[in-house]
């Protein structure tokens, strides 16, 4: 049995800085994940990462933006370390060889992006995420003597001993259909967010929950959930993503009547305004039928107002989108988009230092929740919070393993694990198929679940979800066999997602107020006196079908009041 | 159908969700269950689709409405994870990047063909073992930055273009359509290919990796090395990011020849200055000196005992009239040898080489008034025509 100091379970962004992180620690580490390290959807983050290397620039001030983008519900003294580390992560990185834009005289380059009160992104044209991505992943390959790599195996429990500690996992190796039990001091969770419970959503079709669903399932309490980011840019053709760099770099939206309706949303910034301010804003103008396009269902992201030469050299993936994959030359004409679900601002509840409630068991990136992006994340923060929470996890892990002995664990789950396999591909074919409930909770969830919520909607919502929970209990999978069996992974993550939406509509229907993204008709003012914490969700007992258990969390405040936010 | 062109900016309508017809694709899957005992067979499932959706669309519908035993790898749907490298009616590329209207068109029976990617052993239907390939050679060419020691504070200061340059490499999302079709590797297995040596590049065209000569070194006299690219443009043509691997590799031969003046083993950098040096003076290829040139001269040792090794070849090419006794001892000139000679002149006169990149190269562009520019005319007639200087590294589809 694999045993290490430090087990981390994603290879993303977080889980790979964790991983190297703990290895320089002087950790025996494993990283195990369920895809090739670099098909992580980490790749997909294109614009950039926020950092105050501006001499005239400060991390107050870039705390100060994440707090008001936050919409005063992120804990400000985990943004107040994110902000203070970031210009010291981004140097790291250029020294370990991200290939950073530079400006004239050599020196990191920076772009505008939305909520920020100047520029302070740092980028890599918009490949930004898979530049960073791809050099960690160069380090790993250096440090292939000290981190072993389980790529393309599929986490399917978490271990806890008698104490209630984390002491390891369960996961399937996909290439043989092995499954194998990994002990571990510490267990770090990287699995990123929970985007596949939407659709559509600018998220891979690997992005189901797994991680914070494991750790609900063995007891941590997941925050925030209710707060799912509705990006402004993705593309009405196919829900694809259009970099927030797009409006960085000075594109405009228009409505049908050829309007910058964020004049009257966010006079100030404009098309800068938070993610959340500006998606309200295009599905008012959708809604109210000034839309777009055959449905009336978009709005127009105008790049042709950037100069072509900037547009070619910073923002050629989305000029490639836009050809390849809606048949429109963005250099030339405007391109229909609409808001899509785009990222998770909930988590498994942890502190600064990675922590869950689970002893043991850590969590970094999208999956956790510190919190730093409280209602609405600012655009290039998320790939700052993966490096730095999952450096902090990595060195916090290894600093305890430095003191304690190899847990002891059995092979009971195991067995369960193989067995429950066993009895997904023996279900008799009666039920429904995998791929229709998917599809149904994606449906109904960015219904349900979207923009503008209300009581009668999110209901509805939870209605669904309690009874897909039961008919994903008997669906049925056509796959026998054990090389690359990505159907029963596919049921496996159905039950990680529906654990997950779950969370999401129970907490969405409790916060009657409307902060950062959860935005409700029928409480539309944000409430301060009534609702300035954070839900949590937690499992109430033991099982999978144990109910939704509410609580609130205290936010924590530093030094910034909460105020009327506009932009 | 307005879509069947390669290009799809062509189209005169964007698309708009919903907004166009269903059309019926048959998709033709290349299916093998290791664990069966069968041998690898064809089945083909018909799916009703708009025509611009893509052929993963496809094939996601057919595994999630008839058969969830299929087996692709895919995430991001966008090209830019790099899962769903395949083979589309001969041609490799990301099977969420080719539209069911070209690949259809493509297509000499009607049905839309899809293989695992070649040169890489097949796992499972459309999955192959990219560890066992790819990834070893990756690993081969130290794919990691070697920065000179002590660490600045702060960010290396590094001019804007060279990061700009080395960014086109590192656009490259490892999906391996470039290394499936790789015809030198279909040779030697050994070759250390395309994507490994675009990976390389991304080292040596960085100002702040301190281990240039030593990289270029080992890549050079390596028998599978830079020398063992035939020039096929295959590469090229397979990769959907625009890396263009075998520019990325004649960048490295440039550099290690030109540069750091790399004599290797394999008479890669003699063989090359050689061929120069023909077509400097006269204008053509002479074959019976290319052999002695490309060894060090005719009195070199190493001539002598490649002329010896290759008499039989000789023998065989005389005896067929590939070549006479005349041709290969007088060589024909170039009538035109004066504006040869001008256009030598005029590249050894830069300052700098041209290096072709797509960050830095603006693509072809009807509306820029390009023939007013001087510099820029110069650069086309030196390099014969336009398409020649822009096909290589701009034309993603071809």
């Amino acid at each position: 049995m694999p045993a290490h100091d430090v087990l981390i379970i994603g290879a993303g962004l977080a889980g790979q800085r964790a991983a190297l992180a703990a290895a320089d620690a002087g950790a025996s580490v494993a990283i195990l994940s369920k895809v090739h390290p670099v098909r992580s959807h980490s790749v997909a983050a294109a614009g950039g990462i926020n950092a105050a290397i501006n001499p005239d620039d400060d991390w107050r001030s870039h705390a100060f933006d994440t707090v008001k983008g936050s919409d005063y519900l992120g804990d400000q003294d985990a943004i107040e370390i994110m902000c203070s580390e970031a210009p010291g992560e981004i140097m790291h990185l250029e020294h370990i060889g991200v290939t950073f834009h530079r400006n004239d005289t050599g020196h990191l380059d920076l772009r505008a992006f939305g909520g920020a009160s100047m520029k302070r992104t740092a980028y890599v044209a918009d490949i930004t995420g898979q530049a960073i991505l791809h050099v960690l992943y160069e380090q790993l390959m250096k440090y292939s003597d000290r981190v072993d790599r389980y790529e393309e195996w599929f986490n399917t429990s978490l271990l806890k001993d008698d104490s209630g500690r984390c002491v390891g996992c369960v996961a399937r190796n996909i290439r043989t259909g092995e499954m194998r039990t990994f002990n571990a001091k510490s267990t770090i969770l990287a699995t990123g967010g929970v985007g596949q419970a939407f659709k559509p959503t600018t998220n891979g079709l690997i992005c189901t929950g797994d991680g914070m669903s494991l750790a609900y399932r063995a007891g941590a309490r997941l925050m925030d959930m209710e707060m799912i980011q509705y990006h402004p840019t993705t593309m009405t053709a196919n829900g694809f993503l259009i970099t927030e760099g797009a409006r960085g770099e000075g594109a405009h939206l228009l409505n049908a009547a050829g309007e910058r309706f964020m004049e009257k949303d966010a006079p100030n910034k404009m098309e800068l305004a938070s993610r959340d301010v500006v998606s309200r804003a295009e599905q008012r103008e959708i809604n109210e039928g000034r839309g777009t396009g055959p449905l009336k269902d978009s709005v127009l992201l105008d790049v042709t107002v950037v100069p072509k030469n900037r547009v070619l050299e910073a923002l050629r993936e989305i000029v490639n989108l836009g050809r390849d994959f809606a048949g429109i030359d963005i250099t030339k004409e405007p391109i229909p988009v609409r808001p899509g679900q785009h990222y998770t601002m909930g988590g498994v509840k942890t502190d600064v230092n990675g922590e869950t409630d689970v002893p043991g068991l850590y969590a970094a990136g999208e999956v956790a929740c510190v919190s730093v992006h409280g209602g609405n994340r600012l655009g290039a923060n998320s790939l700052l919070d993966t490096l730095i929470f999952g450096k902090r996890s990595g060195q916090h892990a290894a600093a305890v393993a430095g003191e304690m002995q190899m847990p002891k664990v059995s092979d009971a789950q195991l067995r369960d694990d193989t067995r429950h396999i066993q009895d997904i591909i023996n279900r008799p074919k009666t039920g429904r198929r995998i791929s229709e409930i998917k599809e149904e909770l994606g449906v109904s969830m960015n219904q349900y679940c979207a923009v503008f919520r209300d009581e009668e909607g999110m209901t509805k919502g939870k209605e669904i979800v309690t009874r897909l929970q039961e008919e994903a209990k008997t669906a049925y999978i056509d796959d026998a066999g054990t090389v690359f069996n990505q159907d029963v992974l596919g049921a496996l993550e159905l039950g990680f997602m529906l654990d997950c939406s779950e969370a999401i509509v129970t907490a969405a229907l409790e916060r009657k107020e409307s902060r950062g993204a959860h935005s409700r008709t029928d409480y539309t003012e944000r409430n301060d006196e009534d609702w300035l914490f954070h839900l949590t969700v937690s499992q109430d007992g033991e099982g999978a079908d144990a109910p939704a258990k509410l609580d609130k969390a205290p936010i924590t405040f530093t030094q910034w009041e909460p105020m009327e936010r506009t932009y | 159908m307005s879509t069947t062109e390669s290009t799809p900016n062509t189209t005169e309508e964007p698309w708009h969700g919903g907004a166009e017809g269903l059309e019926s694709f048959t998709l033709r899957l290349r299916r093998y269950d290791p664990e069966s005992g069968k041998a690898p067979y064809f089945e083909e499932f018909v799916v009703e689709m708009e025509p611009h959706r893509s052929v993963l669309d496809a094939i996601l519908t057919a595994k999630n409405d008839e058969d969830g035993s299929i087996g692709i790898r895919c995430s991001c749907r966008a090209a830019i994870c790099g899962s769903c490298g395949t083979r589309i009616n001969d041609k490799p590329g990301l099977a969420c990047h080719t539209h069911l209207s070209d690949a259809l068109a493509r297509s000499k029976d009607g049905k839309i063909t899809v293989e695992p990617m070649g040169n890489m052993p097949v796992i499972k239907d459309l999955i192959v073992d990219m560890d066992a390939v790819h990834w070893k050679k990756q690993q081969r060419v130290t794919p990691w930055l070697l920065p000179a020691e002590p660490l600045p504070e702060k960010e290396h200061i590094v001019p804007r273009e060279a990061m700009v340059d080395v960014t086109q490499s590192m656009a490259c999302i490892q999906c391996g359509a470039c290394v499936s079709d790789c015809l030198s590797m279909e040779v030697d297995p050994l070759f250390i290919g395309p994507a490994a040596l675009a990976k390389a590049y991304r080292f040596v065209g960085d100002p702040r990796d301190d281990k240039h000569a030593q990289r270029l070194d080992d890549l050079a006299n390596d028998p599978h090395g830079i020398y063992d690219c035939t020039h096929c443009f295959k590469c090229i043509e397979a990769c959907p990011k625009g890396v263009a691997p075998m520019n990325q590799i004649m960048r490295l031969r440039r550099i290690a020849s030109a540069d750091h003046s790399i004599e290797d083993v394999n008479d890669g950098s003699r063989h090359e200055h050689a061929l120069v040096n023909h077509v400097k003076k006269w204008g053509t290829l002479n074959e019976a000196q290319l052999v002695p040139d490309s060894k060090g001269g005719k009195f070199h040792p190493r001539t002598a005992k490649e002329m010896v090794a290759s008499l039989s070849v000789i023998a065989t090419a005389l005896l067929r009239r590939k070549v006479t006794p005349k041709s290969a001892l007088i060589h024909h000139k170039n009538p035109n040898q004066s504006e040869i000679k001008r256009i030598y002149q005029e590249i050894g006169a830069r300052e700098e080489r041209l290096e072709l990149n797509l960050y830095i190269t603006q693509p072809d562009e009807p509306e820029a008034p390009d023939d007013q520019d001087a510099s820029h005319e110069a650069q086309v007639k030196t390099t014969g025509d336009q398409s020649a200087v822009n096909k290589p590294v701009t034309n993603r589809e071809a």
